[in-house]
C-alpha cells in the first residue's frame, strides 16, 4: 500500500513539479522527524536516539571527538586533561569564562556534580559510568572538583585510557548547571523530576519548549563560548508518516526530513530543490538465533544461515541508502573493527552445511520482527533465501515493545534486531555480543550473547581483558581475534551497519550527521 | 444505550420501600450507573493492559538497562504486587482526583489529556458539523428520489466514504489540495510561525485564538482545519445519509405523509417540515454515535495529518503499555460516551413529545 502510494507520489509530483519558494523564516530550522521516543530531558536519564539528539545540542561534555574521525578526541567543556602514569588518575583543567544558559559561571564543581549526579540516580544509562568503579557511596571521593577549574576522576583500575574517556563522552556525561538543578530538588531527587521536562546547561542551543509527540523546540544560546550558531531558532516537529515528511519538504514547509524510506530517496534526489546528507552510523543490524533451540544450537546450522541472507540483493533494494553490508560486531569506526565480509547468498554452501548437521530437508522455525519499515522487508527477503535451502521461516511479526519482551525473556527462536553502540569505544558492543558472565535465568547482567542463551567463557574472558589493555594497537589486536572466531561461531547473523539519512532542501547546509545518535549537530547549519 | 434516565419510572415510588422525591431519585439513579460504568471500564481495561504481553518497565528504562534497574523499577511502579492491589490502587488515586504519570512524556496524564483532546474534541466537532449538513440533506435527496440517479449518485458516495482507507484519502487530499493545488495549507494545527503564539485557555484552538483577537491565527487554524475534518467527516457523511435515506423512506410510506399531499400541503413543506421532523428523533442518536466515535480520536488521520490528538496518544500508550496514560484517556473516552448518550437522551425528549 505505502509502496503504491509512494509511486503515485512520484508519478503526481514529477509531472506537477512546479518551483517551490522555501516557506521557512531564513534563521530557522525545521525538521520532520518521529520523536515520540523522547520519554526524559534529564541526560542523566537520556536513552533514546531523539532525546540523545537533543542533549548532543543542549550539553557540553568534558570531552568531544572529531565526528570524522573518532581517534580524535578533544577539549569541550574542560580544556585540556592528563592521566596519572598508574593510568587510574585524571586530571581535567575546566575552561575559563564558560557560563551556563542561566548565566551562572561552570566550575568543576558543577563537572563534580554531574557526573556524580548520574551514579547516585542510578537510571539506565548509569552502567556507563559506573562501569569504572564509581558507586552512590564512593562517588563523593572518587569524582571531585579540587578547585575552581580542576576536576578529578579516579577508576579502580588502570583502564584503557579511551575507554574512559569515551565514556565521558557519552549523553550521560553532559555538564549540568549545579545551583539550577538544585534550586528544583524536591524530596533528594537532585533536580530529576523538573530536569526530566527542563534545561539548564551549556551548549549552541537551548531548550524553549517541549510538546511530547508533538514538537520540540531550542533557542540559539547567543553567548555560547565556541560561537552562536546561525540558526535562531530549531523547531523539530513530530511527523509520524514519511510520506507526510515528503510532502512538506518538497512544498518547502520543512527543511529536513528525516524518517524518508529508499523509495521517496530516490524522488528527492532527482528534484534538484533539495539534497541528501548522510553518516555512517554504528548501529548494527543482525539476527540472534536463540542456543535453546536445537537446530539453532548446531553449529553447522548456525553457519548454514549465515550463508542463506541475501546482503547484497537487501544491499541494493529495500535497505539502499540505509544500510551497508557489515558482518562483525564492531561497526566500521571503531578501534579494530574488522571489515571483512566472508559471507554471501550461497544456497549449496548452505545446503551442504545442513546435510552435514543432519538436516538434510531443512527445518522449521520462527522469527520474532517489528512490523516496521524496513525491518518487515527484510524479514521477508530473509523468509525467501531461507526457504531455498528448505528452512522455513515462520515471521510473527509484532509491535516493537511486545516483539522486545519476548526477546528478554529468552522466549524466541530468532529475532531481528538493530543494535546502536552507547559510546565509541569498542567495549560498548563487545560487552553485549562477546561477553556473557552468567548465562542463568537469574543473571545479574543479561547481555545479547544471555538473551540468545550463548554460553562464552573464553571469549569473556577476551573480552575482559580488552579493557586493560592500555597499547591501543595490541588492544586493536585483541578484538579483531575476538570477532574472527565470533564472525565463524556466534548466534549472530550480523548483516549490516547503519547509514542515517536526511533528506534537506537544497538551500539547508551544514547538518552534521555524525557516528552516534548524539553526534546530529545543527550548530553548522547555514541557510541561504 | 440509554442510561437510566428513562428506566425510573418503572421503579415506581418503591426505592427498596422508600419513597424518595422523584429528581433525588433519578438523580442516585444515574450517579450510580455511572459510577458502575466507569468501575466496569477501568477494570476492563486494566486487565486487558495487564495481560498484554509486553513489559511496562521497557517504556521507562529501555532496552539497555542493568537487571538491577529493570527491578528497582518494577518495584517502583508496583508491578510486583498483585493484581487486584495494584487495581485498588489505582482506583483511590482516582478518586483523589490523581490520574498519575505518564512515563512515555514524563507529564501527569490529566496534563497530557488536557493538551490532546481539544485537538480532537476541535477535528471531531468541525468534521462531525460537515457530516450532518451534507449528510443530511443528502440522505432526504436520496429518499425523495428513490431508485432514480440521485439516490444512485449519493449511494456510490456514501459507498466510496465507506470502503477508502482514511490513509488513503488523506494523504491524496493532501497530495491534491496541498501539495499541487495549493489550497489548504499542510499537516499540523498551525504554521509553525504561529506556534505558542496563543495562550492555551482552553485548547481549541480557534477558541482560544478568537478570544485573543488573533485573527490571523483563527484563520490559519481554521485552513488547517478544513482538509482534516472534511475527510474524517466524510465517514461520517456517509453513515448519517444513509440512514437519514433509510428513516426517510420509512416516514415517507406512512399514511399522515398521504393526508398531507392529499391535503394539499406543499411537496418541499411535506418532506423537509413532515417527514424529516419525525426523522430527527432516530438521527439524532446515529449523529452522537458517529460523533462519539470521532471523538475517541481517529490514529490514522491524525498520523497522516500530524495532528497531536487522543486517538495517536492513546494508542501509543498502548503500545507501550504506559498504563495510566491509557486507563486515563480510556476514562475521558467513557466520559464522552456517556455524557453524549445523556444528551442524545435529552434531545430525544425535547423532540419527541412521546418520551416527554
Amino acid at each position: 500500500m505505502r509502496k503504491l502510494f509512494a509511486c503515485v507520489v512520484a508519478a503526481i509530483l514529477a509531472v506537477t513539479a512546479a518551483p517551490t519558494l522555501a516557506k521557512t523564516p531564513r534563521d530557522t530550522l525545521v525538521i520532520a522527524f518521529q520523536i515520540d521516543d523522547i520519554i526524559s530531558l534529564d541526560p542523566a536519564e537520556i536513552f533514546e536516539f531523539t532525546a540523545a539528539e537533543y542533549a548532543g545540542n543542549t550539553y557540553d561534555r568534558l570531552i568531544g571527538y572529531n565526528h570524522e574521525n573518532v581517534s580524535e578526541i578533544y577539549g569541550v567543556a574542560a580544556e585540556s586533561w592528563t592521566i596519572s602514569n598508574d593510568g587510574k588518575t585524571y586530571t581535567f583543567k575546566m575552561r575559563e569564562g564558560v557560563k551556563f544558559a542561566s548565566g551562572n559561571p561552570m566550575t568543576a564543581e558543577d563537572a563534580a556534580f554531574s557526573l556524580q549526579r548520574a551514579i547516585i540516580l542510578d537510571k539506565p544509562p548509569a552502567f556507563i559510568l559506573t562501569q569504572f568503579g564509581f558507586t552512590a557511596d564512593n562517588v563523593a571521593e572518587k569524582i571531585r572538583a579540587v578547585d575552581d577549574m580542576t576536576l578529578v576522576i579516579e577508576t579502580d583500575q588502570a583502564y584503557a585510557p579511551t575507554f574512559v574517556l569515551y565514556c565521558l563522552t557519552a549523553t550521560i556525561s553532559s555538564i549540568v548547571d549545579k545551583k539550577t538543578v538544585m534550586e528544583h530538588e524536591e524530596d533528594g531527587d537532585l533536580g530529576h523530576k523538573w530536569l526530566r521536562t527542563n534545561y539548564a546547561g551549556v551548549g549552541p542551543f537551548k531548550l524553549r519548549q517541549w510538546k511530547p509527540n508533538e514538537s520540540l523546540t531550542l533557542d540559539r544560546n547567543d553567548d555560547y563560548w565556541g560561537g552562536a550558531p546561525a540558526m535562531k531558532r530549531v523547531i523539530t516537529r513530530h511527523i509520524v508518516e514519511p510520506a507526510t515528511q515528503q510532502l512538506l519538504l518538497e512544498k518547502g514547509d520543512i527543511d529536513v526530513a528525516r524518517n524518508l524510506g529508499p523509495d521517496q530517496l530516490v524522488t528527492v534526489r532527482s528534484n534538484p530543490d533539495l539534497a541528501v546528507q548522510e553518516g555512517v552510523k554504528g548501529a548494527i543490524y543482525y539476527l540472534g538465533l536463540s542456543q535453546k533451540n536445537e537446530a539453532l544450537a548446531n553449529p553447522k546450522v548456525r553457519q548454514a544461515l549465515k550463508y542463506l541472507v541475501d546482503y547484497k540483493g537487501m544491499e541494493g533494494t529495500v535497505v539502499r541508502d540505509l544500510m551497508k553490508v557489515h558482518q562483525a560486531f564492531l561497526p566500521r569506526g571503531f578501534l579494530g573493527a574488522l571489515e571483512s565480509t566472508p559471507f554471501t547468498l550461497d544456497i549449496a554452501k548452505a545446503k551442504e552445511l545442513l546435510a552435514e548437521a543432519g538436516y538434510p530437508d531443512g527445518f522449521t522455525i520462527t522469527m520474532d520482527t517489528r512490523n516496521v519499515s524496513p525491518i518487515l522487508e527484510m524479514a521477508q527477503s530473509i523468509q525467501a533465501t531461507f526457504g531455498q535451502a528448505g528452512v522455513n521461516l515462520e515471521i510473527i511479526p509484532g509491535d516493537g515493545k511486545q516483539t522486545l519482551t519476548k526477546y528478554r525473556a529468552r522466549n524466541h527462536d530468532i529475532y531481528i534486531g538493530r543494535w546502536g553502540p552507547d559510546y565509541q569505544d569498542p567495549h560498548t558492543n563487545a560487552d553485549t555480543f562477546a561477553r556473557n558472565p552468567d548465562n542463568s535465568d537469574d543473571a545479574k547482567s543479561k547481555p545479547l550473547a544471555w538473551r540468545n542463551s550463548w554460553d562464552i567463557p573464553e571469549m569473556t574472558k577476551m573480552a575482559d581483558a580488552a579493557i586493560l589493555e592500555r597499547d591501543p594497537a595490541k588492544r586493536a589486536e585483541l578484538y579483531l581475534e575476538i570477532q574472527k572466531a565470533h564472525q565463524v561461531t556466534s548466534p549472530f547473523v550480523i548483516m549490516f551497519q547503519q547509514t542515517e539519512v536526511a533528506a534537506t532542501r537544497a538551500d539547508t547546509k551544514g547538518f552534521i550527521i555524525g557516528p552516534a545518535f548524539d553526534d546530529n549537530k545543527y550548530h553548522e547549519v547555514t541557510k541561504d | 444505550m440509554t442510561l437510566g434516565v428513562d428506566r425510573e419510572d418503572r421503579a415506581g415510588k418503591g426505592f427498596g420501600g422508600l419513597s424518595l422525591p422523584r429528581p433525588l431519585r433519578v438523580t442516585l439513579n444515574l450517579v450510580v450507573t455511572v459510577a458502575l460504568t466507569f468501575l466496569g471500564l477501568l477494570f476492563v481495561t486494566f486487565i486487558i493492559g495487564r495481560v498484554v504481553p509486553i513489559d511496562p518497565v521497557l517504556a521507562i528504562v529501555g532496552d539497555r538497562a542493568p537487571e538491577h534497574v529493570v527491578e528497582r523499577v518494577r518495584i517502583e511502579l508496583g508491578l510486583d504486587l498483585p493484581l487486584y492491589e495494584q487495581f485498588a490502587i489505582y482506583v483511590w488515586d482516582v478518586l483523589q482526583g490523581d490520574l498519575g504519570e505518564s512515563v512515555l512524556t514524563a507529564n501527569p496524564v490529566l496534563e497530557d489529556i488536557k493538551r490532546v483532546f481539544p485537538a480532537t474534541l476541535e477535528l471531531a466537532t468541525v468534521a462531525t458539523l460537515f457530516g450532518v449538513l451534507l449528510g443530511v440533506p443528502m440522505g432526504v435527496l436520496a429518499a425523495v428520489n428513490q431508485g432514480r440517479w440521485p439516490d444512485q449518485v449519493i449511494r456510490v458516495v456514501g459507498l466510496l466514504g465507506y470502503s477508502i482507507p482514511v490513509f488513503w484519502l488523506g494523504l491524496m487530499g493532501l497530495l491534491l489540495f496541498y501539495a499541487t493545488l495549493d489550497l489548504v495549507p499542510g499537516p499540523g494545527r498551525l504554521n509553525f510561525i504561529y506556534d505558542d503564539m496563543v495562550d492555551p485557555v482552553t485548547g481549541v484552538l480557534l477558541i482560544d485564538s478568537a478570544m485573543a483577537g488573533e485573527w490571523d491565527i483563527f484563520w490559519n487554524a481554521a485552513s488547517h482545519l478544513v482538509l482534516p475534518s472534511v475527510i474524517l467527516g466524510y465517514f461520517s457523511l456517509a453513515y448519517i445519509s444513509r440512514m437519514t435515506r433509510s428513516f426517510m423512506l420509512e416516514q415517507l410510506s406512512q399514511e399522515y405523509i398521504t393526508t398531507a399531499r392529499v391535503k394539499g400541503v406543499k411537496e418541499w413543506r411535506v418532506i423537509w417540515v413532515h417527514a424529516l421532523g419525525n426523522v430527527w428523533v432516530p438521527l439524532v442518536t446515529v449523529i452522537a454515535l458517529s460523533y462519539a466515535n470521532l471523538l475517541e480520536g481517529s490514529v490514522l488521520t491524525e498520523i497522516v495529518f500530524a495532528w497531536p490528538g487522543l486517538g495517536f496518544y492513546l494508542t501509543q500508550s498502548l503500545l507501550n503499555a504506559d498504563m495510566n496514560a491509557v486507563l486515563g484517556a480510556t476514562m475521558v473516552v467513557g466520559a464522552v460516551f456517556i455524557g453524549i448518550n445523556l444528551l442524545s437522551d435529552l434531545l430525544y425528549k425535547l423532540l419527541d413529545p412521546r418520551a416527554r
